[in-house]
């Protein structure tokens, strides 16, 4: 009996142990997780700010004074410790946020989440993120300097690592039940190829294949145009580019291979971009110049910015910083301002691989057959035996594309070039913006930047503004890289880079004012090949509109378009709809939802009716158009809003406009009609599931956890206007992520904010204090330290030292 | 002093002093010792332990999160989910270091009458 006693008691207490020391599904360890030593409840704090540190390896201390914002400003002696200092304060307030980025970056996920994570993780192995990244470690090594602040950076980050006990893990690891690992300069460069493929990884050259083969080339033309018919460039169209001497690009008599493709990687968001402009002295209230800028990407939590002072003896820069790279991202220093917006330029193209037999060893090239290259790739994954994806890579980059991954030919594959696997050290531009002291040193730190090619804006205190669209882009013949290409022609190739001299850009141009919003970096008038593969065409023109409509700006004119939500996309179509759309046909609840609309004065303001109504009718107008793209098994990108809206306007008749799958001839004033009705039934079971349809509550704006939004750590219902298309174009998921205005007093003053905190700790009252300013449309003035002593801003200080 | 309250300070004692140096199961490491030391009959055996563990995680948890205005405890009651009620979360993290306590305790019983024969 007491034998039976004992076993079964053993039993049981072994099975408790098991059951709340093992993570089930997504319910953690419970036992590890709700425990008040170790557990979650550790969390339940804010981070010290004050006391002093011991880090290995610093050369001299370092003061970190931190305001009401828990912004940090570091004063160090010397480059290679504030380096190490911002590595170590990052990762304090983000280290489980810059970890898991470069997880997701590798491809490294389903370590962490489980096969769920396997498709995506697949995803980044075949696009070469890991190849990139350590292309990208190749070129900073021959920069010993940038190299060596890397790993003081990494030093640092590893000294806040080293220091940590299980219970003080981010709660983030307790709930997926994993631990740090340390940092590395690979980490940095994975980062840096996280920006790149979310900025400068879309394309839709598939897509364009699949469209020139069913539609031919001129009914491709007429959809997909190079340029639009109104075009406000990012450099103004009066440029001269007399200065450009060299030969372009001949394009080749070839054909391309027309394949058909089902499917294809997952892109970025298409609305990643952002605004930025700069208002020269003659255009300033005060004669300062005045900077701008707007970045727009996924609003996540922890926000994907962190804001720093970062101060040496040599040089003291503030603004927005990525955790995992060095330096400020879109600040200022004493001298000058910058900030970026998405060049969105095509620097990602296919090839269509023919191997030579079923080994796939060899592919063919310029009449030869030549080796493929296999880059080994093992996927771990938490609980299960690793998944080998290995992929091959040929001279123009990896075979992304082939029998095992969205293919079906045993002896073809589409190979992916891109610009983010040619490698660049991209962390010294940045670095020397930091330092920069005028247009010249602003010039010389683009030299070094190569993807994701952005529009880098600038502003000193000497008076100049300026903007560059900088990235190594290829020279390409017209027509090059907008289909899949044929991988054995050598004239398919990239045949060079546009010279770096070359690349679009304008210093105090007569119009006193430089802007760019993703839209168009030039007009026809370049001679270097450009099309349009996404630009945005309509916030700029906003943007320009207000700068051109009167002579001089304050700050809160910079404000006010930063929250500007006129939708000009809307008001460039409705008031052609109500001329010729027939409403005899409508029932009462239509008219008077018509009526709705017409009062609208197309500002997507929180209270308004009409952004929603405009919302959906427009996405039930595009489909309804674009019914011809509704085929299956078949990859496609219908054309973009700019080019249907033009279309619907001037080829209402156009056989597009026909709805295929109805005996009649619908012209586009039928598919205003048709796209009416269906939008306001649907409209109308919104509001019986969720009542008012105001702008607000119909886009519920929402701030969410990068683990997929997870509701706990999330912020929903966000009260701010806007949306895609709009200046201030928070859409429900996307939009501004940092704002900031800088006016180049000397020394500068600055406004910043961003939709989040500067905590990474759900627990921390500073993990979300932003958002509702943010969404207000107010901002923080940025205290911008002189010298290293405490100053009524400053709330706390805690001193680095040496150990 | 009554054994049953002793073995509940014991537990308790021996339960805070290893959460210092051991991991989240260090406190049915001190159920069990407490139950071999300090022998107790019927129901008691399960629920002293439970009592003493609960009240231990419990009022740890609170002091923690009351310091913090419970920001981190509601959003947990809203992962787990328990409708974001931060009680409810100090309740259930009481009942799972009670249960292992307890279970330990039992278990430690049961040893101690093995070895005695």
């Amino acid at each position: 009996m007491k034998y039976l006693n004992f076993s079964l008691s053993l039993l049981l207490t072994a099975l408790t142990f098991y059951c709340l020391d093992t993570k089930f599904g997504s319910i953690p360890p419970i036992g590890k997780f709700l425990n008040p030593y170790t557990g979650v409840w550790q969390n339940e704090t804010d981070e010290t700010i004050s006391g002093s540190v011991y880090i290995d390896g610093l050369l001299d201390k370092v003061n970190v004074h931190y305001d009401a914002q828990l912004i940090p400003h570091l004063f160090a002696k010397n480059e290679t410790d504030l380096y190490k200092a911002q590595g170590y304060i990052t990762a304090k307030h983000r280290l489980w946020q810059m970890e898991f980025q470069t997880y997701a970056a590798a491809g490294r996920l389903s370590e962490i989440i489980g096969e769920a994570a396997l498709n995506y993780d697949r995803q980044e192995r075949r696009q070469g993120m890991g190849f990139g990244a350590e292309q990208a470690i190749e070129k900073m090594k021959e920069d010993p300097e940038t190299l060596a602040y890397i790993e003081a950076y990494a030093d640092g980050v590893n000294s806040y690592i080293n220091q940590l006990q299980p219970k003080d893990f981010p709660v983030e690891y307790k709930l997926l039940d994993y631990r740090p690992e340390p940092w590395t300069v690979k980490k940095t460069a994975l980062l840096l190829m996280y920006m790149t493929k979310d900025l400068a990884g879309f394309d839709s050259d598939l897509e364009y294949t699949n469209a020139l083969r069913m539609f031919g080339k001129e009914r491709f033309d007429l959809l997909y145009p190079d340029f639009y018919e109104i075009n406000d460039p990012v450099i103004p169209k009066d440029t001269d580019w007399s200065f450009i001497d060299v030969p372009m690009t001949e394009t080749p008599v070839s054909k391309f291979p027309l394949d058909t493709i089902a499917s294809t990687l997952d892109k970025p968001h298409p609305d990643n971009g952002s605004n930025n402009w700069a208002i020269s002295g003659q255009k300033s209230y005060s004669g300062n110049p005045i900077l701008a800028n707007d970045p727009h990407l996924g609003l996540n939590l922890p926000s994907i910015w962190f804001v720093m002072q970062l101060s040496t003896p040599n040089h003291n820069s503030f603004g927005a910083t990525l955790p995992g790279a060095l330096g400020v991202v879109s600040g200022f220093n004493n001298h000058i301002s910058w900030g970026e917006t998405n060049a969105t330029r095509d620097v990602l193209d296919w090839y269509k691989i023919e191997f030579k037999d079923k080994n796939r060893k060899q592919y063919k090239y310029d009449g030869q057959w030549k080796d493929v290259r296999l880059r080994v790739e093992e996927i771990k994954i938490k609980g299960k035996a690793s998944f080998i994806d290995s992929v091959r890579y040929t001279h123009h980059g990896p075979v992304s594309y082939d029998k095992e991954f969205k293919g079906n030919d045993e002896l073809a594959g589409y190979a992916m070039k891109w610009s983010g696997h040619i490698g660049g050290n991209n962390q010294k531009t940045f670095l020397e913006l930091n330092k920069g002291k005028n247009y010249d040193d602003y010039v010389k730190a683009l030299k070094h930047y190569t993807a994701p090619a952005q529009n880098f804006i600038f502003a000193s205190g000497e008076g100049d503004i300026a903007l560059w669209v900088q990235g190594k882009l290829p020279n390409k013949w017209k027509g090059q890289g907008k289909f899949l290409m044929d991988g054995s022609n050598p004239r398919h190739d990239w045949q060079s880079f546009i010279p770096q001299s070359f690349n679009a850009h304008t210093k105090n141009p007569e119009r006193g004012f430089v802007s760019s919003a993703n839209q168009h970096p030039v007009d026809k008038s370049y001679p270097f090949y450009v099309f349009n593969d996404g630009y945005e065409p309509y916030r700029n023109r906003v943007i320009n509109n207000f700068f051109n409509s009167k002579d001089t700006f304050d700050i809160q004119d910079f404000k006010d378009l930063h929250n500007n939500n006129y939708n000009l996309k809307a008001a460039e179509l409705l008031p052609y709809i109500y001329k010729t759309m027939d409403v005899s046909a409508l029932t009462n609840e239509e008219l008077t939802i018509l009526n709705e609309i017409k009062k609208w004065n197309f500002n997507n303001n929180i209270d308004e009716l009409g952004p929603s109504i405009w919302s959906i009718w427009w996405a039930t107008l595009y489909t309804t158009v674009w019914d011809e793209y509704e085929v299956d098994n078949v990859a496609l990108k219908a054309p973009f809003s700019f080019q249907t809206i033009h279309l619907l306007k001037t080829k209402g008749d156009d056989a597009f406009m026909n709805i295929v799958a109805t005996p009649e001839t619908e012209t586009a004033k039928d598919l205003f009609l048709i796209s009416f009705k269906k939008a306001v039934k649907s409209l109308m079971d919104w509001k019986v599931e969720n009542g008012s349809y105001n702008w607000n509550d119909y886009k519920s704006t929402y701030v969410g956890h990068l683990l997929q939004a997870l509701p706990a750590f999330s912020r929903f219902n966000v009260t701010i206007g806007g949306g895609a298309n709009i200046v201030n174009a928070t859409s429900k998921n996307h939009g501004p992520s940092w704002r900031m205005i800088v006016e180049m007093t000397s020394p500068p003053t600055a406004l910043g904010i961003y939709p989040g905190g500067q905590s990474g700790n759900p627990g921390s009252k500073y993990y979300d204090n932003f958002i509702d300013d943010w969404a207000a449309g107010n901002y923080h003035s940025l205290h911008f330290l002189q010298s290293d002593t405490k100053t009524d801003a400053i709330i706390a200080t805690q001193t680095l030292i040496s150990n | 002093m009554n054994i049953k309250t002793l073995n509940f300070l014991v537990t308790l004692v021996l339960a805070i002093v290893f959460s210092f140096f051991l991991p989240w199961w260090s406190i049915m490491l001190a159920a069990f010792i407490t139950a071999v030391l300090l022998s107790i009959r019927g129901v008691a055996v399960f629920f002293i332990p439970f009592v003493a563990i609960f009240v231990f995680w419990v009022s740890y948890s609170f002091i923690l999160s009351n310091t913090n205005d419970f920001t981190l405890a509601k959003k947990i009651a809203i992962l787990l989910p328990l409708d974001g009620n931060a009680y409810l979360l100090l309740i259930i993290t009481g009942i799972v270091g009670g249960l292992a306590g307890g279970v330990a305790g039992i278990f430690g019983k049961q040893c101690k009458a093995l070895i005695k024969k």
